[in-house]
């Protein structure tokens, strides 16, 4: 063989290798944040007092919203509340609930305890609308714009760092 | 003699058990990853997300959505990640271009490697 | 106790090893012919040590020793002793002890049995493979040591996944490596032949044995894993293109493609180059499915508690290996211009090559891509069992074709075979009573089904052949007929599987086209580890009125928790019946999956037909060589 065909075999297998000592740092646990910058469909959300629906498409006159899933039955839901309530008190920031899975007056009594941080209120019996929103365990949260673009998508519980986020980019 | 006609007895008993019938749903539900689970198809997993993705996946069918509706409207919710067959885009293009390429530079080489037949008559 | 005792054990591996390459470094430069005693008895002492350690560990969980964090995480009092016993290699550290026994074990039986006289050529295989042997003795010793305790010493340990306690999936491993991991020994031939120079004929016939052993127990360790996953996992699948599935398969594809090459070689002077690179490449493809598996970058049913750390490793040695060789092979490599004639056996087997690198390749590259996509440009992709059937199937019918007309083709010879006998008359007979039977209007799969009847056809014509003239080389018959069924088997199965998803109460009956199944009882029981809720189903056939019963169970095991499904199968030769039941929680309601698989069986018994050919090879050749 050829001297020049052992060097382009040795460049080949150094390249591959280099890619592959890069990808032992790679995010195992897959994701959704491919979707950040995509817009959300407009469908629409049952309400959970009432047989109505609203359209999402009624978000665009929102500056800032959160579109949070959670359910009464969920423990890692119980503890992002707390900060669900904190995001609740910022002015340009209109906070979706939509109850996934659940039972009425287990939900109610969850928001009892807990405190609503919803200015609506929505639900998902049997979580089939949520698909919709690429969610796929709860407790999800996305954050959209006035142009329904996705801005942030945190799937997990909610934590401080995350307040301090959303904070940061609903206010510019 | 004896050995075809006991094979085509066979034939028959198979054609008499079942024939297969897979339908469009049970086709694409095999297509699509279980997200929460760990390397198994929607189909196959019975847990809660893959039983509201099937359910899912029957609803759209109902409302007369083919097949590469389906797959389009879950990878724009879940990321092409979804679908075990990556669909030819920018960034699968090597992925399904390089095979062919590799037979065919094979068939180069070894086109190099054999000399050309004599025809004897 | 155990610990301070395998680990010295283990250091007296090391030691040993490192002797041994000591003096068959010094002895490179000594010109006799005799390998001193000493390496002998070295060998000896490495393999007894070797052994110990692996004793040592075993023992250490039949006596449920949770002083050793390894038996402590994968094992508990309660587990069977079978599982107890198969429990020590199925975790990382004790695999990894298993490697190294089988890197010493085929180190030793290639220097006591190699009839090759080369001095030169046997030391430096066992340099070579000693080298191998030092670099996973330091990885289990720093990084994935078995041995290492626990203090203060819990009572009991976190216990074993249920899914692993199965027979098939016990034996796995073992037969496994033995295939992969013993390919290392004519990894070391390789270049121990490239550095000696001896002559390309003694070295093919000196790894042949060894090859065919990897080969048979790769096909059978492939075997058993999948026909375990069809019995446990639930689906009625048995391959799913799973990374580490496919990191078994890469291996096997070499293999094959380095069987046959050897055949040439150790008949004619030709392919020295290919068997080289292709010996090389084969336990490359072993370090590096290690690799894809233990490093955590793949996503997979089967992966092992992942660890970057492993990954690095494994990796570095994988690059020092690579660069290695590529140097070795540059440095020494053997002088050859051949060029073969098309219509020669080379040329087909050349062309069998061929088609095995490139099935490599394509497995490599769906396996390797989402997670160098992912690296790169950070968008993920999948690439299942879709991607593998698309791109793969349509290349089964020119190799099919291959086998077929390739094997009667002589050496080194010109002419052009005439197409038109009595095989392909009966083939396309058989095949046109097959698609009015069947009906299948997929035209691809229809020329799979022409293709795979004509290689059966041919390959039993062949074996009437062999027999009339008292032929003994029938392995080549046999194993090509075990393949042509294997795909005709797989098609069929794909072609006739039925599946019907369905739920049911306790008393109720489903009807479908052709089945009535009824769930006629339930029962709750309580074994060693685990409770068991079974069910009792009746399935009768309404067209041959024929009736089955099936216990499909829901296990709950508690420690660790876990809940299974375990499917009940009903097989026979020519179909399996299979139903797996889960539970709707909170309802009475259970979710039955109902499924009928034909020619399942069969298709295992064609797998173990193409390694009987293996089989038959090698005993073949103890005969040649005694007389």
């Amino acid at each position: 063989m050829k001297k020049i065909n052992y060097i382009i075999i040795s460049v080949l297998f150094s390249l591959l290798f280099i890619v592959l000592y890069l990808s032992l740092g790679n995010e195992k646990i897959y994701n959704t944040q491919d979707l950040v910058g995509k817009k959300i469909s407009e469908v629409e959300i049952n309400l959970f007092q009432s047989n109505e629906t609203f359209n999402t498409k009624e978000l665009t006159n929102n500056e800032f919203t959160i579109l949070n899933f959670w359910a009464s039955w969920c423990g890692p839901c119980r503890k992002e509340h707390p900060n669900l309530v904190r995001l609740s008190k910022i002015k340009n920031l209109k906070l979706i609930g939509v109850n996934f899975k659940d039972e009425k007056d287990n939900a109610r009594n969850f928001l009892r305890e807990n405190g609503n941080p919803f200015d609506i209120l929505a639900e998902d019996k049997n979580g089939k609308n949520s698909v919709n929103f690429g969610v796929y365990g709860i407790p999800e949260t996305i954050l959209i714009d006035s142009e329904l673009k996705i801005l942030k998508k945190y799937i997990g519980p909610l934590n401080i760092k995350d307040v301090n986020e959303i904070r940061k980019i609903v206010k510019k | 003699m004896k050995n075809i006609l006991k094979a085509l007895i066979l034939f028959l008993l198979i054609f008499s058990e079942s024939y297969g019938d897979e339908n469009l749903s049970n086709k694409i539900l095999k297509n699509l990853r279980c997200l929460v689970c760990q390397g198994q198809t929607v189909h196959d997993s019975n847990s809660d997300f893959a039983l509201t993705i099937k359910s899912v996946v029957k609803d759209k069918i109902k409302e007369g959505n083919n097949e590469r509706e389906i797959y389009t409207f879950l990878s724009e919710k879940y990321g092409d990640w979804i679908l075990l067959n990556p669909p030819l885009k920018k960034n699968s293009f090597l992925l399904w271009f390089l095979p062919y390429l590799l037979f065919v530079l094979g068939v180069i080489f070894l086109f190099f490697l054999i000399k050309k037949p004599k025809i004897r008559l | 106790m155990l610990s301070k005792l395998g680990i010295l054990f283990i250091i007296g591996t090391l030691f040993t090893s490192l002797s041994i390459i000591f003096l068959t470094f010094k002895e490179l430069k000594v010109i006799d012919n005799l390998i001193p005693s000493k390496i002998y008895k070295f060998s000896l002492f490495q393999l007894f040590f070797s052994i110990s350690s692996f004793f040592v560990l075993l023992l250490a969980y039949i006596l449920s020793d949770f002083s050793l964090v390894n038996v402590y995480e994968n094992s508990h009092s309660n587990k069977p002793l079978f599982y107890k016993i198969s429990g020590t290699w199925g975790n990382h550290e004790g695999s990894l002890l298993l490697w190294i026994n089988i890197l010493v074990l085929f180190s030793s039986l290639f220097l006591f049995l190699t009839k090759n006289s080369d001095k030169s050529f046997k030391i430096l295989t066992l340099l070579f493979q000693n080298l191998l042997i030092i670099t996973f003795l330091i990885f289990l010793l720093t990084n994935s040591n078995p041995f290492s305790e626990l203090f203060p010493v819990p009572l009991e340990g976190l216990g074993l996944n249920p899914i692993l306690q199965d027979p098939a999936l016990a034996i796995h491993p073992p037969l496994l490596y033995i295939g992969f991991v013993g390919s290392s020994i004519y990894f070391s031939a390789a270049l121990a032949a490239l550095i000696s120079k001896i002559d390309s004929q003694s070295f093919a016939i000196s790894i042949k044995s060894w090859v065919l052993v990897s080969w048979f127990f790769q096909t059978v360790g492939i075997l058993v894993g999948s026909i375990w996953a069809y019995y446990e996992l639930g689906w009625g699948g048995y391959w799913f293109w799973d990374p580490v599935e496919n990191s078994s398969l890469m291996p096997w594809f070499v293999m094959t493609a380095l069987l046959h090459s050897i055949l040439v070689l150790e008949r004619r002077i030709g392919l020295y180059s290919w068997v080289i690179v292709l010996s090389i490449l084969t336990f490359t493809m072993s370090v590096t499915g290690t690799f894809l598996v233990r490093s955590g970058i793949l996503n997979s049913v089967h992966t092992f508690a992942s660890d970057p750390s492993r990954g690095l490793f494994i990796l570095s040695f994988l690059v020092i290996m690579v660069f290695s060789s590529i140097f070795i092979f540059f440095k020494f490599s053997p002088k050859e211009n051949k060029k073969y004639s098309v219509f020669s056996k080379e040329a087909f087997i050349i062309a069998n090559n061929w088609f095995m690198i490139f099935f490599l390749g394509v497995v490599l590259i769906g396996t390797l891509y989402p997670v160098l996509l992912d690296t790169i440009t950070g968008s993920k992709i999948s690439v299942g069992p879709p991607y593998y059937n698309l791109i793969l199937a349509p290349f089964l019918i020119p190799l099919l074709f291959l086998m077929t007309s390739g094997p009667n083709y002589k050496w080194i010879s010109n002419e052009v075979r005439s197409l038109f006998n009595l095989v392909l008359v009966l083939s396309v007979t058989l095949f046109l009573i097959t698609f009015f039977l069947i009906k299948e209007k997929n035209f691809l799969i229809n020329l799979i089904l022409f293709f795979s009847i004509y290689l059966i056809t041919q390959t039993l014509f062949d074996f009437y052949e062999s027999f009339k003239k008292k032929n003994i080389n029938i392995s080549r018959i046999i194993s090509h007929l075990g393949f042509g069924l294997l795909i005709f088997f797989i098609y069929i199965n794909h072609i006739f599987s039925v599946e019907n998803n369905f739920n049911l109460k306790l008393g109720e009956t489903k009807k479908t086209d052709y089945y009535t199944i009824k769930f006629v009882n339930l029962e709750e029981q309580s074994i060693k580890n685990y409770k068991s809720i079974i069910g009792y189903f009746n399935v009768s056939n309404k067209k041959n009125f024929t009736s089955k019963e099936l216990r499909p169970e829901i296990r709950v095991y508690d420690k660790p928790f876990t809940i299974t499904y375990e499917a009940s199968i009903n097989s026979n030769l020519f179909s399996d019946t299979y139903l797996t039941m889960s539970n709707i929680s909170d309802t009475d309601v259970f979710n039955i999956k109902f499924q009928v698989k034909p020619f399942m069986n069969l298709i295992w018994l064609s797998v173990l037909l193409l390694s009987l050919g293996g089989v038959l090879n090698f005993f073949k050749r103890k005969k040649y060589e005694k007389n």
